[in-house]
């Protein structure tokens, strides 16, 4: 498991597409909401908890159908299924990758860009903890939602409109996170229900995911 | 010992293939002959686990099957030795002569975006002796191999088979194994003396 961790953290530093693609959408998305709503410092300081979560939210979307289609397209996905890995091992390894070359960097340009729609300092914590307890939830939904596109050609708005859904709840949370924060109100149980969520994630969409594979393998 | 008993293969909803049975013994090697479409792939996902059977058996136990499909399942991005790195950790092997097997030792730097079809070929197959398995499962293992490179295979293969492995070979060329056995795919068809109007001059 490992071993596929690593190799595709290299694949998305190579390729280009994977890495840098999700930061910069995410970024451009970001910095495109004063020119839409205009430069009301105060009007973007209430909106900047949901705009921060949602463009997180689209930015990790973009890299999912490259989860698992490319393995599909050059046998990778079958020689994998025929290893003594266990295929919801090589679904977790997927979605731990994803987090990391997605999740992960979108959680760390999530502080600067808060400053640049003029979150108060209050939020920062809380959107830095929920965007790194939520994008886990993110990256295992996401996985699942390649996972039972992958054997069709060019399934990406698929796989958009399967997940799209599936991400509301952990929007919610998130943004609910920050918004609560900043209004001083206590955040803990948003955050815990929202890890509570990713752990849920973690547990049991591998084993969904594994069933999907199979399935399109045959 | 590998044990086929009475299977019955089918690709997606299609019947392909009924009751079809074999035994292999250690050193063993099957080649799998049958015109285009009679249904060796489908035998052979079905063997590798990736499709089940619709009736009868396979006894094996799976950790002991390695399947090489079309697909090499080459990375471009990543070099001929990051490849075989790989797939040495995913199953925990540590053989250090898999470059010069395969003759690809002047290629290790090379991304496999920059390899030929024979070559990505040859990273492909070197899979096979990676894996440590006892059991190769081989669906047209020669194409785009130049013919010393489908010599060189053959005796790779004649060494699996004599070291007590087993293989079972989709391949429309003869490949020099002693002692292999053959199967007509089509032998299995569901239906029998299948109408070709061409053939019989309807029109």
């Amino acid at each position: 498991m490992l071993a596929l961790i690593r190799r595709d953290i290299t694949l998305a530093l190579r390729s280009g597409g994977g890495f840098g693609l999700a930061l910069a959408f995410f970024l451009i998305l970001t910095l495109f909401v004063p020119f839409g709503v205009g430069p009301d410092r105060e009007l973007l300081s209430i909106i900047a908890p949901g705009i921060l979560w949602i463009g997180a939210l689209l930015s990790c979307l973009l890299s999912l159908d490259r989860v698992f289609q490319l393995d599909a397209e050059d046998g990778t996905l079958e020689a994998l299924a025929t290893a003594p890995l266990p295929l919801s091992g090589i679904a977790t390894a997927k979605a731990i990758a994803h987090w990391i070359t997605t999740g992960l960097p979108l959680t760390i340009a999530s502080a600067p860009l808060g400053y640049l729609l003029g979150l108060p300092a209050t939020g920062y914590l809380p959107l830095v903890l929920s965007l790194l307890s939520g994008t886990v939830a993110l990256s295992f939904i996401g996985m699942f939602g390649a996972a039972v596109t992958v054997g069709i050609k060019r399934g990406g708005l698929l796989l958009s409109l399967l997940v799209l859904p599936l991400y509301i709840p952990t929007l919610i949370l998130g943004a609910q996170c920050v918004t609560r924060s900043i209004n001083g109100d206590s955040a803990v149980a948003s955050f815990a229900l929202l890890t509570g969520l990713s752990l849920l994630t973690i547990a049991l969409i591998p084993f969904a995911a594994s069933m999907a594979l199979r399935a399109n393998l045959r | 010992m590998f044990a086929v008993q009475n299977i019955d293969a089918q690709r997606g909803t299609r019947h392909v293939l009924t009751n079809v049975s074999f035994t292999l013994d250690a050193g063993a090697c099957l080649f799998l002959r049958g015109p285009n479409g009679s249904g060796k792939t489908t035998l052979l996902r079905t063997l590798a686990g990736l499709t089940p059977p619709s009736a009868g058996s396979i006894n094996v136990n799976p950790d002991e099957i390695v399947y090489t499909a079309h697909l090499d399942a080459v990375k471009p991005q990543l070099t001929v030795a990051e490849n075989i790195a790989f797939w040495h950790a995913v199953y925990q092997t540590e053989q250090t002569d898999t470059l010069t097997r395969f003759n690809l030792s002047d290629l290790a730097q090379r991304d496999g975006a920059t390899l030929s079809a024979g070559q990505k070929r040859r990273l492909g197959l070197a899979r096979l002796y990676i894996s440590g398995c006892k059991i190769w499962l081989l669906d047209e293992p020669t194409t785009a191999l130049d013919a010393d490179h489908v010599a060189q295979f053959a005796q790779i293969l004649t060494d699996h088979c004599a070291s007590g492995g087993i293989a079972v070979v989709s391949t429309h060329l003869d490949l020099p194994i002693a002692h292999a056995q053959i199967l007509n795919v089509a032998d299995y068809a569901p239906q029998t003396g299948t109408h070709d109007p061409f053939l019989e001059g309807s029109y």
